[in-house]
Order: C-alpha cells, then sequence, then structure tokens
C-alpha cells in the first residue's frame, strides 16, 4: 500500500502533500520533515529507495524516490509494492502525464515547480486518477490522460457561464494589476451536456 | 508571475499564491496568510450568500494554506455544501478538500455521506468515481456502515461502466481494510475472483489489489483465484510486445500487472494441480530467460519495468522455496545484478539474496558471492546499499565463513554510518555466539565489539557474554585475563567496566597468580574507573568490591576502607548507600564461612533464546527478520553446531531449566539480587520476588524443583526455586498478552513445539483448540497435557489436537494454567503456560447514545469502581489499529459519544454465569507525547483493575 505521496522542492518545502492513511495534521508536517531530512542529504546518483523514517510504519516501510530539477517526488510504502514498479510510476504517470495534459493545453513546456504551485488542484486530479486510497488504479498512461482530458472538458463547458461575473468582477477590483483575464466570454452560454461515450 | 495569466480562471487564488511566494520572511508569510484566514472566514460567515465560484476559490485557497502546513479549522461547511452543486468542478474541489483534510472521526461524514449516496445513485460515471474516491480516502467506519452493502453490487454489476468498476474494487479493498467486519464477501467472492478474467486491464490491476488482500486474510475462500491468475499471467507472460497496446510499456507487456500477479500467488502455497504448476514454472522460467535476451530498448524505463518482474518471480520462488532449479538461476541471476552499474539494482539484489540465502537448496550457491558482497559493504558509497549489504553477510554465514565475516564487520564497524551501527553491533554479537567453536574467539570479538562501538552496544550483549563465560568455564580464565587487558586502556567504555567489574568479581582469581594482575591490581583497576562510572554501574562494581573479599581475604581492609568512605556510606543515591552499608556490615560480622556461601560463584545461567536474538527481531520488527531466523532454527536443530544444543547434551541437569524457555532475565544485577535476597529479605523487597509471588510461581515450578538440581548450596536453592517462578508469570505473559484482543494465532513456539490456539466465546461460554506441533523430526513420546489426556506418542513434523469447553462462572483475574510434558530425545521436557482466556472474551458488546452513556460513566463513580492507567505507547499510534483492538476486545467502539473525536469510547457487558458485570472504556490517545491515558468503570473493581492491567499492554 501507498501510505502517502510527497512531493516537495529542494528547501523541503512542500508542494503536494497526500496522505493515505490518516494521521494528525502535525504529524504530517513532522512526517514531511522527517521524509525530506532522510532524503535530501543523499547524492543525486545513488539509488532511489531507502528505509523509512521511524514515523509512519517501522521496518514495513520504504520511502521511493526521484529527484527531478528542483522537485523531489517521494513515495512511502509498504512491503507489498514492487519497488521498481513504483519508480516507473512516478516516472510515466506523475511525471509524463503531467506534462502531457499541460501541453495539450499549451501552457508549459516541461513539469516544472512553478506549475505544481499555481495548479495545485489539477495536480490532486490528475494523481486521483492514478493512486486511490493507497493503490494503484490505474497504469495506462492513455487511459488516464484520457480521463483528465474529460474532466478538463467538463471544466471548460461549465466555466464559460458560471465563472463570467466572479471574472469580471475580479477584473475591475484588480484594475492596477497589468494582467487582466483575458477570455471573458459572457456571450457563450452554450453549456455542454457532459459527453458519456468517451468512457 | 509566470503562470498566472494563463491559468484556469481563479485569478484571485494566483494573486495570493504569487503573494506568498514573494514573501521575504516566515513571519511575512505568516501575517499574509492569517489575513486571508480571516478575510476567508468573515466572507464564509457574512450575510450574502457565496455563488459557486467563490466557495471553490476560497476552498481552493484553504487547501493551499493547508500545505503549507497550517492547520485548516473551517470551511468544512462549506466543502460539503460543494459536494451537493451540480457543477462538475464545484464538486471536483469539494470532494478534494474533504479527501485531503477530513478526518475520519469528523462529525460531517453524515453530512458527507449523504452527498456520497446521491452521487452514487446518479448513474453518471464521473460523479460516482469521485464519490467512490472520497469514500476510499476517508475510508471511516461510518462510511464502511452507510456503503460495505452497496459497493460489492456496483463492483459486480454488469452494466457498470469500466472506470467505475475500478474505483469500486479499490474503494470495497479500503472498507475492508478499515472495517472488515462489515464487509462481507460470501455471496460476492467467486464473481469477484472473476474479476481476474476481466478483458479491461485497468479492471484487472485495481481488482487484483482487492484480491491479494482478501486472499491474505481468507485464504481457503479465494483459493480459486491461483489458477486465474496463474493463466491470466502466462497469456502476458507469453504475448508479443504489441499485443497488449496501451498496456505495453517500453516494449513490457503490462509489467504492473504482471508484478501483481506474481504478488498474489505468494499468498499461496505452489498450486496442486499439475496443469497449473506445468504453466506457472515455464511462466517463471520464460521470465529468467527474458531477463538474459539482449535489451529491447536502451531506456532506463524499459529495464525498470523488465526487472519489477524479474524481482517478483524470484521472491515467488523464494517463497515455493521447492524448485532447486529456479532457485539456482534465481541465485545467478541475482549473482550478476551485485555487479550491475545501476545502483537500483544492486539494492534489489542484495536484498532478495537475503531471502535467498535461507533456502537450503541456495545457500551454498548464495556463499559463493561472499567477496562481491563484502567489496559492496567496503566501497558502496550509498549507506542503503551497504545496509542490504550487512543484512546479507548476516543471512549468508554459517561455521565455515563465520571468522571471514565477523571480522569484516567488525572492521567496517569502525567506519560504519551511525545510523546502522547498533543494528550492526547486535549482528556481529549473535554471530560471534552462534557460531563460536572456541569461545576465546567470541570473548574477543566481543570485547572488541565494545571498544570500537562501546556506545550501541545495548544491555542485552554485555549480559549476554556474561551469561556464556559464566556457563563455560573453559574460558573464563581467558575472559578474565583478556578484560584486565582490556581494562588497561586508559579511557574505557563503560560498557567494559561494566563486563570486567562483573568477570574479575567472579574470576579474578583465575588470574591472581600472575603479579601483574594480583588481586591488589586488578581492584586498583576497577576503582580507578569507579568515579568516571554512572549510578547503575557504580552498584555493579561495589558488589564486585565485595566478591573479591570473598576471593581475596588480602584485599578485605583497603576495601572496607573504600566502603567506608564518606562518598559511599553517604551516598546521596540510596542505591549506592544501601549497597555500600550492607556490604560493609556483611563484610565485617558474616564468618568466611557464611560470606563464601552467601557471595559464592554465580550459578550457571539457564539457556534460553538469546536475548540479543530477541531484541534484533524487536528492532526490524517480526516481519523482516522471521523467515531467516526460523531457517536458523532449523539448520541449528539440524546439524547440532548451536550452542544451545552442545550445551543440552554436555549438561543434562540443565535440560529442565532449558526446555522451559522461561528463564530468570540474568542480569548482573542479579547477583545482587541473590545475596541480598537471602540475607536482608526486606530491605530490597521491591526489587527481589515477593514471597506472594513465589505462592504464585510454585505451581509452575513445582515440576522443576522436583528434578534433580545439581547445585546443593542454599543460595542456589533459593535463586533457583525464585528465578523460574518469578518468570513463568514474565515471559509467557508475553504470549498471553498477545491473545487479549485476538482469539486465533500462536501461543507458544520454540524450536521444539508450537501450540497455535483458535477460540471462540458466546456469552459465558467458550471453546478453545489447542493444536501442538512437534517441529522436529523425532517423536515426542510420554506427550501429556494437564488439560485432557492425549494420544501420548507426536510423531515427528505431526500435530496434536486438543478441544476444551470453557465456562466462566464468576469474574477472575489470573488465567488458568497449561503443563505440558514430555520427552524428546530421552530428555524430558516440562513447559508452563498461561491459557489465554481473559475476562474480557465474555464480553458482550453494547451500543449505547452519548446521552446513555455519560449517565452511566457518572453512576459509576464511587472510586473503586474506576482504574486508571496513563502509559506510554509500545506500538505506532494508528487509529486504525486502535480500533480493531477495541473491537477484538469484545466491547462496542461507541462513535460520538465523547466529545474530543481523537478518544476512544466503549461499551460492553461481561456475562459470567454468577452475574452480569457492566463495563465502560475510554481511551485518550495524545498523539504528541506518545502516551495513552486508559479509564475504566466497571460495577465490580476486581474487574476494572483486571481489565486495566490488561489493557495497558496492548497500545
Amino acid at each position: 500500500m501507498i501510505k502517502a505521496i510527497l512531493i516537495f522542492n529542494n528547501h523541503g518545502k512542500p508542494r503536494l502533500i497526500r496522505f493515505y492513511q490518516y494521521f494528525a495534521e502535525d504529524l504530517q508536517q513532522q512526517i514531511i520533515r522527517e521524509t525530506f531530512h532522510l532524503v535530501s542529504k543523499r547524492d543525486d546518483n545513488v539509488c532511489n529507495f531507502l528505509e523509512g523514517g521511524s514515523l509512519i510504519g517501522g521496518s514495513d516501510y520504504k520511502l521511493i524516490y526521484r529527484h527531478y530539477a528542483t522537485l523531489y517526488f517521494v513515495f512511502c510504502v509498504d512491503s507489498s509494492e514492487s519497488e521498481l514498479g513504483i519508480l516507473d510510476l512516478i516516472q510515466v504517470n506523475i511525471i509524463q502525464t503531467h506534462v502531457f495534459v499541460e501541453t495539450l493545453d499549451k501552457c508549459f513546456e516541461n513539469v516544472c515547480e512553478l506549475d505544481l504551485i499555481f495548479h495545485m488542484d489539477k495536480v490532486h486530479y490528475i494523481l486521483q486518477e492514478v493512486v486511490m486510497g493507497g493503490m494503484v488504479l490505474e497504469t495506462n498512461m492513455n487511459e488516464i490522460v484520457g480521463q483528465v482530458e474529460l474532466q478538463n472538458r467538463m471544466e471548460k463547458s461549465e466555466g464559460g457561464l458560471s465563472a463570467a461575473p466572479a471574472r469580471a468582477v475580479s477584473a475591475v477590483k484588480n484594475m492596477n494589476l497589468p494582467e487582466i483575464p483575458r477570455n471573458i466570454n459572457i456571450g457563450d452560454i452554450n453549456i455542454k451536456v457532459p459527453s458519456l461515450s468517451p468512457f | 508571475m509566470p503562470a498566472v495569466s494563463k491559468g484556469d480562471g481563479m485569478r484571485g487564488l494566483a494573486v495570493f499564491i504569487s503573494d506568498i511566494r514573494n514573501c521575504k520572511s516566515k513571519e511575512a508569510e505568516i501575517k499574509r496568510i492569517n489575513k486571508e484566514l480571516a478575510n476567508i472566514r468573515s466572507k464564509f460567515k457574512g450575510d450574502k450568500a457565496l455563488d459557486g465560484y467563490s466557495k471553490k476559490k476560497y476552498v481552493c485557497k484553504l487547501l493551499f494554506i493547508f500545505l503549507l502546513g497550517h492547520d485548516i479549522d473551517f470551511g468544512h461547511m462549506e466543502a460539503v455544501n460543494l459536494l451537493s452543486s451540480n457543477k462538475y468542478t464545484e464538486k471536483q474541489i469539494g470532494y478534494l478538500f474533504i479527501s485531503v483534510l477530513v478526518n475520519s472521526n469528523s462529525e460531517l461524514i453524515r453530512l458527507i455521506n449523504n452527498a456520497i449516496k446521491n452521487d452514487l445513485s446518479s448513474r453518471n460515471p464521473t460523479f460516482m468515481c469521485l464519490a467512490l474516491h472520497c469514500i476510499a480516502n476517508v475510508g471511516s467506519r461510518e462510511m464502511a456502515e452507510a456503503f460495505a452493502g452497496e459497493i460489492p453490487r456496483i463492483l459486480v454489476a454488469g452494466d457498470t461502466m469500466d472506470s467505475v468498476k475500478q474505483s469500486a474494487a479499490l474503494c470495497l479493498l479500503r472498507l475492508y481494510k478499515t472495517s472488515p467486519d462489515l464487509v462481507l464477501m460470501g455471496e460476492w467472492t467467486s464473481r469477484v475472483v472473476h474479476l481476474l478474467n476481466d478483458q479491461h486491464m485497468g479492471v484487472v490491476t485495481a481488482a487484483i489489489s482487492l484480491i491479494t488482500c482478501l486472499s491474505q486474510k481468507n485464504p481457503d475462500e479465494f483459493k480459486t483465484c491461483v489458477s486465474l491468475a496463474v493463466s491470466r499471467l502466462s497469456r502476458i507472460v507469453s504475448s508479443a510486445s504489441t499485443d497488449l497496446q496501451d498496456y505495453t510499456y517500453y516494449f513490457v507487456p503490462a509489467p504492473w500487472l504482471s508484478c501483481k500477479l506474481l504478488r498474489l500467488l505468494q499468498c499461496y502455497p505452489p498450486p496442486e494441480d499439475g496443469a497449473v504448476k506445468g504453466r506457472l514454472v515455464e511462466c517463471l522460467e520464460t521470465i529468467l530467460n527474458k531477463a538474459q535476451e539482449p535489451p529491447k530498448s536502451k531506456k532506463v524505463q524499459h529495464s525498470n519495468a523488465k526487472n519489477a518482474i524479474l524481482f517478483e518471480a524470484i521472491a515467488l520462488i523464494i517463497h515455493y522455496d521447492s524448485e532447486p532449479n529456479l532457485l539456482v538461476r534465481a541465485c545467478n541471476q541475482l549473482g550478476q545484478f551485485l555487479q550491475h552499474r545501476e545502483t537500483n539494482l544492486r539494492y534489489l539484489a542484495l536484498e532478495s539474496m537475503c531471502t535467498l540465502a535461507s533456502s537450503e537448496f541456495s545457500h551454498e550457491a548464495v556463499k559463493t558471492h561472499i567477496e562481491t558482497v563484502i567489496n559492496a559493504l567496503k566501497t558502496e558509497r550509498d549507506v542503503s546499499v551497504r545496509q542490504r549489504a550487512a543484512d546479507l553477510l548476516y543471512a549468508m554465514c554459517d561455521r565455515s565463513n563465520a571468522k571471514q565475516i565477523v571480522a569484516e564487520m567488525l572492521s567496517y564497524l569502525e567506519t560504519a554510518d551511525y545510523s546502522i551501527r547498533e543494528e550492526m553491533v547486535l549482528k556481529v554479537a549473535i554471530l560471534a555466539e552462534k557460531y563460536a567453536v572456541d569461545y576465546s574467539w567470541y570473548v574477543d570479538t566481543i570485547l572488541n565489539l565494545i571498544r570500537i562501538a562501546g556506545d550501541y552496544v545495548s544491555e542485552e550483549v554485555w549480559y549476554r557474554v556474561i551469561q556464556i563465560v559464566i556457563n563455560r568455564d573453559d574460558v573464563q580464565g581467558y575472559a578474565a585475563k583478556t578484560v584486565f587487558e582490556a581494562l588497561q586502556a586508559p579511557a574505557c567504555h563503560e560498557n567494559m567496566v561494566k563486563v570486567g567489574g562483573y568477570i574479575l568479581g567472579e574470576f579474578g582469581n583465575l588470574i591472581a597468580g600472575d603479579p601483574r594482575s594480583s588481586p591488589l591490581v586488578q581492584f586498583n583497576l576497577l576503582h580507578s574507573k569507579f568515579h568516571l562510572c554512572s549510578v547503575p554501574t557504580r552498584a555493579l562494581l561495589l558488589s564486585a568490591y565485595i566478591k573479591f573479599i570473598n576471593l581475596f581475604p588480602e584485599t578485605k581492609s583497603t576495601i572496607q576502607e573504600v566502603l567506608r568512605c564518606d562518598s559511599q556510606i553517604r551516598n546521596s543515591d540510596v542505591e549506592l548507600q544501601q549497597r555500600a552499608v550492607e556490604y560493609l556490615k556483611l563484610s565485617s560480622i558474616a564468618s568466611t564461612d557464611v560470606l563464601a556461601t552467601v557471595l559464592e560463584e554465580m550459578p550457571p545461567f539457564p539457556e534460553r533464546e538469546s536475548s540479543i536474538l530477541a531484541k534484533l527481531k524487536k528492532k526490524k520488527g517480526p516481519g523482516a527478520v522471521s523467515a531467516g531466523e526460523l531457517e536458523e532454527g532449523k539448520r541449528e536443530g539440524g546439524e547440532v553446531n548451536g550452542w544451545e544444543v552442545n550445551q543440552q547434551k554436555s549438561e543434562p541437569s540443565q535440560e529442565n531449566a532449558s526446555s522451559l524457555t522461561t528463564s530468570p532475565s540474568p542480569t548482573p544485577t542479579a547477583m545482587h539480587l541473590s545475596l541480598t535476597s537471602f540475607f536482608f529479605p526486606s530491605s530490597l523487597s521491591q526489587s527481589t520476588p515477593s514471597p506472594s509471588a513465589d505462592l504464585l510461581g510454585l505451581r509452575s515450578a513445582a515440576p522443576v524443583s522436583a528434578a534433580p538440581v545439581s547445585a546443593g548450596s542454599l543460595l542456589v536453592d533459593v535463586f533457583s526455586e525464585a528465578g523460574p517462578a518469578a518468570s513463568t508469570a514474565g515471559v509467557n505473559d508475553d504470549g498471553f498478552l498477545r491473545f487479549v484482543c485476538k482469539n486465533n494465532g500462536v501461543l507458544f513456539e520454540n524450536q521444539l513445539l508450537q501450540i497455535g490456539i483458535k477460540s471462540e466465546y458466546r456469552q459465558n461460554l467458550g471453546r478453545m483448540y489447542l493444536f501442538y506441533g512437534n517441529k522436529t523430526s523425532v517423536q515426542f513420546v510420554s506427550f501429556s497435557t494437564t488439560l485432557k489426556p492425549v494420544d501420548p506418542l507426536v510423531e515427528g513434523g505431526a500435530q496434536v489436537q486438543q478441544v476444551i469447553n470453557i465456562e466462566c462462572l464468576s469474574d477472575f483475574s489470573d488465567a488458568p494454567l497449561l503443563n505440558i510434558k514430555f520427552r524428546y530425545g530421552g530428555a524430558l521436557q516440562n513447559l508452563s503456560l498461561k491459557l489465554p482466556v481473559t475476562i474480557n472474551k465474555f464480553f458482550q458488546p453494547t451500543e449505547m447514545s452519548s446521552h446513555d452513556f455519560f449517565q452511566r460513566w457518572k453512576q459509576l463513580s464511587q472510586p473503586q469502581q474506576e482504574a486508571q492507567k496513563i502509559f506510554k505507547a509500545n506500538h505506532p499510534m494508528d487509529t486504525e489499529v486502535l480500533k480493531a483492538k477495541l473491537l477484538g476486545l469484545g466491547t462496542a467502539l461507541l462513535d460520538n459519544v465523547d466529545p474530543n473525536p481523537e478518544n476512544f469510547v466503549c461499551a460492553g457487558v461481561i456475562q459470567t454465569k454468577a452475574q452480569q458485570i457492566g463495563c465502560l472504556l475510554r481511551l485518550e490517545p495524545n498523539a504528541q507525547a506518545q502516551m495513552y491515558r486508559l479509564t475504566l468503570r466497571s460495577s465490580k473493581d476486581t474487574v476494572a483493575k483486571r481489565l486495566c492491567e490488561l489493557l495497558s499492554e496492548q497500545f
């Protein structure tokens, strides 16, 4: 079982935390700190597995992590998971999917810390398509991307009408700021019923 | 602000995040966050109804603040409101907030459950998935109660979409893990197993996690999954890399699913059906063959995926441990990986080889890699890998290579990472003891160990060296000489002083002939360390001094002088002062004869499982070591090379004691204890076995005293009687206490015998099945137990069963005793155990409302009706585990009673024939301090007290 997924940057600032076993908030923060402490002092070309800290599960507990650019992706798992399998999971499903989805949106070229920060909810949704309640739900990238795209379509179709007034308000409020949201299309009342066929 | 302008609309959120990022200091950040929290709070409280978009935005901000490590104590209600929105995005963020922030005790669960119910019945697959995700992530008991019936139906229904099926499978798994009693698979079993045949690989991926977990708990019911898993695996393994399309990952077909299938098979023994087994062996061979083929891609992902399957296949081969051919192939494959340039592969190879080393078929093959492994220990740059190498060396050690391995580990210890030193020390100590042919080597090794890594040498290690020296008279002189030399070093570790004090006190006379180590020299050497030591060590040294007076009368005046000086006789520490006073008096009034009797050499310690081994097991957790250690037990029994076995052969008088495996904890302070308990029975009564404890123990100790006791002196008699008596209670409690919250399991196990127990209780009646398994290959004769007559012959490897019926007449505290006698290889074995029957077994759970609970709680307010204990957590404080234990206790776990959701409240009625006894329980965990407070109230004071005692050992 995956007990937790933690993403933090080189300074230990958490960028995504997801616990699949209940821990009180302060313990969660302790676990993050402990994990960062364990992982960050390791060189980049050593192995990607290490015995976990004391806080989550004692001996039956491993950290499997990857370090990309400024980010650490850490999976805290028990002994029922395949180490190399999880490593691939981090590689493909978390990072590539993210890159893929976001390139579709033509927003970003590469996964970077800022994407995680400003699209925290999105990252959570992508993750939900991969891991559920600590177990792996799906490993097929196309399937995952399909689900995420479907979500995006639904979001777009809803976004038009409901978000518009609020955006207008915030635009007025933020007049002094240089950037104003561009696509205020109040006229678009064409709310699509979510199409179910792609399933 | 690079990403803001192209964001998806929540501008306020982006601005807030940018603000936080621009904060120059922690204080500024906190200030900004507090400002935002106040803003959101006023928005939520305000009169104006917020639209969905604003709620979504604020909830997002709260999530971000939570991520930064700040507690969020509001907003839950708004998130719940979002759930009932019919806009997908609002619903989605609502569910996300709840999954991340709502714990299972929350009062909101009922509202959330309502929203989930609506979404589950909406027939909209996206909404259904969101709802299932939420259940799987929160997984509380209320949710299990509400949905455990519904979800299996969704899972197996013919018209459910694949994506929903996947979510339903994992959701059910989560509920099964948290509330196994509520998820009743019965009628669904076969349909769930057949999900392994589903056309959609995603469904199989999700379902297999569920099936694996269910199989581990109910192997028999899910047995049919073996053949289905084998055929699925075989289809994947033999498919071309293009067959499975999307599920082919860098030319490897469905690697994740293959791993999971191989894991599932590890829950079962090798298939009995020849055809299925043949097919499986073929798969395993194919996987091993593929490892030898040239890679289809140079990418690391390709090799990772391929090797993930390979390692799982090897794990399965090791699990079966029945195909010598495959085992040796697996070993060769791992041997190749040991030198691979990928660190990950070296790590995993070392890890798997560790388990492989314990198989008799491949033990020799593993040993051929010793040089590579030693090299890894010396040269690996990564501490995780070095740790694995040390583990493997430990696992592959046997008589032939023990000296080499111990020497390598010792030399590594000098530079080892601090994090693994203690474990290394334990391992060296165990290996040195287990494979010692000549005990001077053993003594050298342990003293070296203390010299090199004294700080990491735990009590158990130095207790053990003393036990062994006391029991082996051929090594005593050598030990005294070596320890005397070691103490000459100017800076000497305190543990060395302890060992030195003890050994010289017992055996200093063996080296006193040499003028360089004359009695006075020995004494001065010890005393020169005295002032640098801690109180316990000083206390031990004082005992050594009094022993010196007996060994060497010529030192008497010097030592009396030391004892008499103010810093001893008026020491502010009570223990030291008392020892100084008592010893001084003893040395001046007792005649030489009395002195010689009181201070006689310590009797040999009864043989028992090495305390260090127990410590290592504890450190590593039961799962981590068991495979290896079990094997050690096997080998030891077979080859008769172990120290225990030698001991049994050469000293028959020890056998009774050793079969008891319930010996006194042989701490060197027992030296002090034995003589003070004899001479000053009242003065140290708190640390000596009290007379009442003796009485209690006599029953179980009776067979021991009936056996011939070799040593005849009064002191030894006192000691040997008090020893096992105190310990039967002590050691057996261990097995006994494990059964307080469960009914089935292994009660006792040593190298000869295993006793398993299955029991069930209804009201004041119970039935218990006892299984006695002969672990040896030799038959036990004259086998008898105090419970019921049984067949006196138990063949090697056979199991005997006994059924007893239990009736609870009135409340009780002491458990019934079970006495077992049998002859193994001519020697009489005798064993006393407490039967795990405790008062809580007769609990009937009682559900009640918060109001009723507190009313009854108040009614039981007399001081004697309450028992309370505050104690430290012995296990990780996992809510789910705690719940399971409390349910296992037999009471009803009451929700929404205690105002603090962290606390647990239980109620139940104990049914005895004479009366019914109501009990209320409250457990308050304090995660920060890692402490619990346990309060019990019962209509009967003895029951509250007993339950409190029993339970305080459980968490």
